[in-house]
């Protein structure tokens, strides 16, 4: 079951690859279709108390001791669900403007090919396999920030995407030392024979003198991923020249799997690590808090602040994570489904008033919504969910992360309790110069078209279900987060 | 003393027989007027049947002349690579201009001539025969590197390779002299005894020795400091020649690197891992750095070809089984990615008349995909990403890095192939962008041949991607090598 969710978004690239270009995007929207079908039966068939249901494991490279095992537990289950609808609002969107430049059939391929990645990673069981498909996810990014992404002049955007790449993979190839290393580490400590599988990495545990460096290799290569400050080097560029479907599930869903690596495995298998340099990281949290949410209400941008406000938004997640306290975490991943929630409609509603005003700055906008109050509504939902604003689903996220960070520092907690101040400033500027005001001359006051609104709103409806109803989230995920947090806590 | 003549098991030298006939007969075609034209076919059987013969004996174990040559799991493995290797570049030269200058039966003469040294050098086992099997594969790879008469730098790479070649093998003979006079044996087996024995385990003279072998063995594979040819002798010689050489003078020399370290050299190993860990090192790192600036394709390949033989040398380093096969699944794959590239190399040389710089190859993403995605796979595989075999490779060279205790080479290796993406990915992107140019259609041979060279790249790059999702073929094949040397801690 998993083997398919997993290889189905490939198996339709593929099939994009082989029919005539003007039509690849029917079997890409298919595939991401059905990928979330069967992304949500087995959602709907998770057991919280059975994690082991749908679990398979095929030894792939037995002398190495590495197999190809999925699972799917409560820290996952909601991620991989993310991942399946974050695509086919991204391939509607862009099928909906199809480009016409006879390269239809690679985007698609490369789009769907980055599907698979990610949910792999989400999925994978094993350590290397995990960081294999950790490894993969940016090898269609590459191809598609690369060959579509344009910058302001209209140049490929060559440098910005060899910038982004390198800096990814200085992170993802020194972890993959660092999986060895652990597998070893293991099988010492053990004494029993090499294994990757990251439950038995759990239960075998790695030596304390290890720990140490294995977890800066492995924090480094997650903290570029999502990207916190200061490894956001390669973040404004590759967000400025991304084509906008691709960076839609690019910022929802691939910053998710940095701080994913953290619940799944630097925790449990590295606790001595993880409790010890505590401190350290939710400082680098909290800077990436402040940073982002500072330099995003600098920016007119519209790519630069859902940029800048995600690092602050992964800084929160990082500091919730790293309380090390079962609100902290629970709230850390409720948030990562939120903003991967609300991150797709506003990347997609960028393009839509680039259409309308023929900028993506904010500068010379304004008065969008004089015409098309739909539009406004949508995007005004969008606006209060990234400010958090009490009633929204990343308002339960953001309260129960502070929650968890107040029982370990006071100080983190109220410094942190700042960005929330200044996403209200960014988010709520960002709605107001582009919706009101007067209309300037050349732009256009469009309502919605009812395309472009079937692709938008099912996100937006699911963020406001999640604001009524968060315990369909956090009933289903508690457990195992409690798991992980418990893992370093029987340390103290 | 009685003299008794060698025992030679005929059937374990069969398939170095049918190298020699072919050889010989090439010769005779050269002078045989009209029947010239069949010499690329008797090339190309000569390799196949000995390939043929090596699969036959595959598992087998044994002495071939008197303990002199040994025929066993890593001479197979890696003769049949170099087999192959030598097959693609007959292909690659049948349009070749430096081929046809050369006079094509002599030209495929010195191919064979090398190729019989290269998979005499993987049996090799005595000091003897390992210095006499370097030079027949690498005197006439000095005269193939200047076959491009009319070219002045396939000249002077000629002569370069010469020099600085034969420096290295005196180097290495020198070394021998050393080793032998610690000794007192050649055969490796009776030199780890002789080592063992003695007590001159940490006396210089044996040390001498042992680096100046290293020192020659370094010219051979291209380790740096010692690597200095590298980059213009693969810009200067022929495509066909320089893909020869970028992976059968390594899947040559690092057989016998790995057999001679590991049996006769055995009893040092705590000596010259540490030297071996530093070419390693130093390869890593003025290979990559090298290989940034490059504009010139072939030149970017000899610079990172550096840096790989820097990974490839971990493999020696573990002295370990692992090591050894991980070592020769690396070299399987890297085999698998350059031949895909230089495939692409080749056509567009022949059929487009372009040079070999990187810009040359701007907006074939567009245009030709058949030649885009090999070169495409090729990059990524080397830079080791997933789902390609190079991935693999890396893993199972850090793998046996960090169970060896050598944990910061392999943190070395993986830092190296970061670096790496600077000039790697620099072809990928000129590939894929830019708009299309009409290509310029240079008198070439005829289409089928080229069909068959870019058949020969989609090849390498499907597998290139298919032993990267399933190893266990590849990887029991390579596994081969590393049961050979039985003396080794698993």
């Amino acid at each position: 079951m998993l083997s398919i969710l997993l290889w189905l978004p490939l198996v339709f690239g593929i099939v994009a690859l082989l029919v005539p270009a003007a039509r690849a995007w029917v079997p890409a929207l298919a595939g991401t279709a059905l990928t979330l079908v069967l992304a949500a039966v087995v959602a709907v068939g998770f057991d919280p108390g059975d994690p082991g249901r749908y679990a398979e494991s095929v030894s792939w490279i037995p002398e190495l001791g590495i197999s190809y095992s999925l699972a799917i537990d409560g820290l996952s289950v909601f991620l991989v669900l993310l991942t399946a609808l974050a695509w086919v609002p991204a391939v509607a969107f862009a099928a909906s403007r199809n480009a016409g430049d006879g390269r239809e059939r690679l985007f698609y391929f490369m789009l769907l090919l980055g599907e698979t990645a990610t949910l792999g990673a989400f999925l994978a069981s094993d350590l290397i396999l995990f960081v294999l498909f950790f490894d993969l996810m940016i090898v269609p990014f590459y191809f598609l920030f690369g060959l579509w992404g344009r910058t302001r002049d209209g140049a490929t955007a060559g440098g910005a995407t060899t910038k982004m790449i390198i800096y990814t993979l200085v992170g993802s190839l020194l972890m993959l030392v660092a999986a060895v290393a652990v597998g070893f580490s293991a099988e010492e400590v053990s004494g029993k024979p090499i294994s990757y599988s990251i439950p038995e990495l759990i239960a075998r545990g790695i030596g304390e003198s290890d720990q140490y460096w294995l977890f800066w290799l492995f924090a480094l290569a997650f903290f570029i991923k999502m990207p916190l400050f200061p490894f956001n080097g390669w973040m404004p560029d590759a967000y400025r020249v991304a084509p906008l479907p691709a960076l839609a599930v690019f910022s929802a869903v691939l910053s998710k799997v940095g701080a994913y690596g953290f619940l799944r495995v630097v925790l449990p298998v590295m606790p001595d690590a993880a409790e010890l340099f505590q401190t350290a990281i939710l400082i680098f949290a909290v800077v990436s808090i402040i940073y982002g949410s500072a330099i995003a209400f600098t920016k007119i941008d519209l790519r630069m602040i859902i940029g800048f406000s995600s690092v602050a938004q992964l800084g929160f997640i990082t500091l919730g994570i790293f309380a090390l306290d079962e609100t902290g975490a629970n709230g850390a991943l409720f948030q990562m489904i939120n903003h991967g929630l609300v991150v797709v409609p506003a990347i997609l509603i960028v393009g839509l008033i680039a259409e309308r005003t023929g900028s993506e700055d904010l500068g010379p906008m304004g008065g969008l919504a004089k015409n098309a109050p739909i539009f406004a509504v949508i995007f005004l939902i969008v606006t209060m969910a990234t400010l958090a604003i009490p009633g929204s689903p990343n308002f339960i996220g953001e309260f129960l992360i502070l929650n968890g960070t107040f029982q370990v520092s006071v100080a983190i907690a109220i410094v942190a309790s700042v960005g929330v101040a200044l996403a209200a400033y960014y988010a709520l500027r960002m709605y107001q110069r582009t919706m009101q005001n007067p209309l300037p001359p050349g732009s256009d006051s469009r309502e919605i078209s009812l395309r472009d609104a079937l692709i938008i709103v099912p996100m937006v409806l699911v963020l406001v279900i999640l604001a009524f109803a968060p315990q369909i989230v956090l009933g289903e995920t508690g457990d195992a987060v409690s798991a992980v947090v418990e893992k370093v806590g029987q340390l103290g | 003393m009685t003299f008794q003549p060698p025992e030679i098991d005929y059937w374990a030298l069969s398939p170095v027989i049918a190298l020699v006939f072919g050889l010989a007969l090439t010769v005779v075609l050269a002078v045989a007027g009209r029947l010239a034209r069949i010499a690329p076919a008797a090339a190309i059987l000569s390799m196949v049947v000995a390939g043929g013969l090596l699969i036959g004996q595959w598992g087998e174990s044994k002495d071939v002349i008197g303990g002199t040559l040994e025929l066993d799991g890593l001479s197979i493995t890696f003769s049949l690579l170099i087999l192959l290797a030598g097959i693609v570049a007959v292909l690659f030269s049948l349009g070749d201009p430096a081929a046809r200058e050369a006079g094509r039966p002599d030209f495929l003469a010195l191919l064979l001539g090398s190729v019989l040294g290269m998979v005499l050098l993987t049996q090799a086992n005595n000091l003897v025969t390992f210095f006499i099997a370097l030079e027949l594969f690498s005197i006439p790879l000095y005269a193939l590197c200047g076959t491009d008469l009319r070219r002045e730098d396939s000249l002077e790479s000629g002569l370069k390779y010469l020099i600085i070649g034969s420096l290295g093998s005196a180097t290495l003979l020198f070394g021998m002299a050393f080793v032998y006079g610690a000794s007192g044996a050649t055969g490796f087996e009776q030199i780890a005894d002789g080592l063992s024995s003695s007590d001159l385990l940490g006396d210089p003279i044996i040390l001498t020795g042992v680096g100046l072998v290293t020192v020659g063995l370094a010219f051979k594979v291209s380790l740096a400091p010692f690597h200095q040819w590298t980059p213009d002798v693969y810009q200067g010689a022929p495509t066909a020649v320089t893909a020869f050489m970028a992976v059968a003078t390594k899947l040559a020399g690092f057989a016998v690197f790995a057999r001679f370290f590991l049996t006769a050299l055995e009893p040092l190993a705590d000596e010259w891992d540490v030297i071996l860990a530093a070419i390693a090192a130093i390869s890593i790192v003025v290979g990559n750095l090298g290989a940034i600036s490059q504009d010139s394709l072939k030149r970017m390949l000899g610079y990172s070809g550096i840096a790989q033989a820097g990974y490839m040398v971990g493999g020696i380093v573990v002295a370990s089984t692992e090591g050894v096969e991980a070592l020769s699944f690396y070299l399987a794959a890297y085999l698998a990615l350059n031949l895909g590239t230089f495939a692409v190399l080749v056509v567009r040389e022949q059929r487009d008349g372009s040079d070999d710089s990187i810009e040359s190859l701007r907006g074939i993403g567009r245009r030709d995909r058949a030649l885009a995605w090999p070169i495409t796979i090729g990059m990524l595989g080397l830079i080791g990403l997933p789902p390609t075999v190079g991935f693999l490779g890396k893993l199972y060279l850090i793998t046996a890095l960090v169970d060896g205790g050598w944990t910061w080479l392999g943190i070395l290796i993986v830092l190296g192939s970061m670096a790496s993406l600077a000039y790697y990915l620099r072809v990928v992107g000129t590939v894929w962008s830019g708009e299309t140019e009409s290509p310029g259609h240079a008198p070439g041979p005829s289409s089928r041949l080229l069909g068959l060279i870019v058949g020969v790249g989609i090849v390498f790059a499907v597998l290139s991607i298919g032993f990267g999702i399933l190893p266990d073929p590849l990887y029991d094949f390579a596994a081969q090598a590393g049961e050979a040397i039985g003396s080794l801690p698993g």
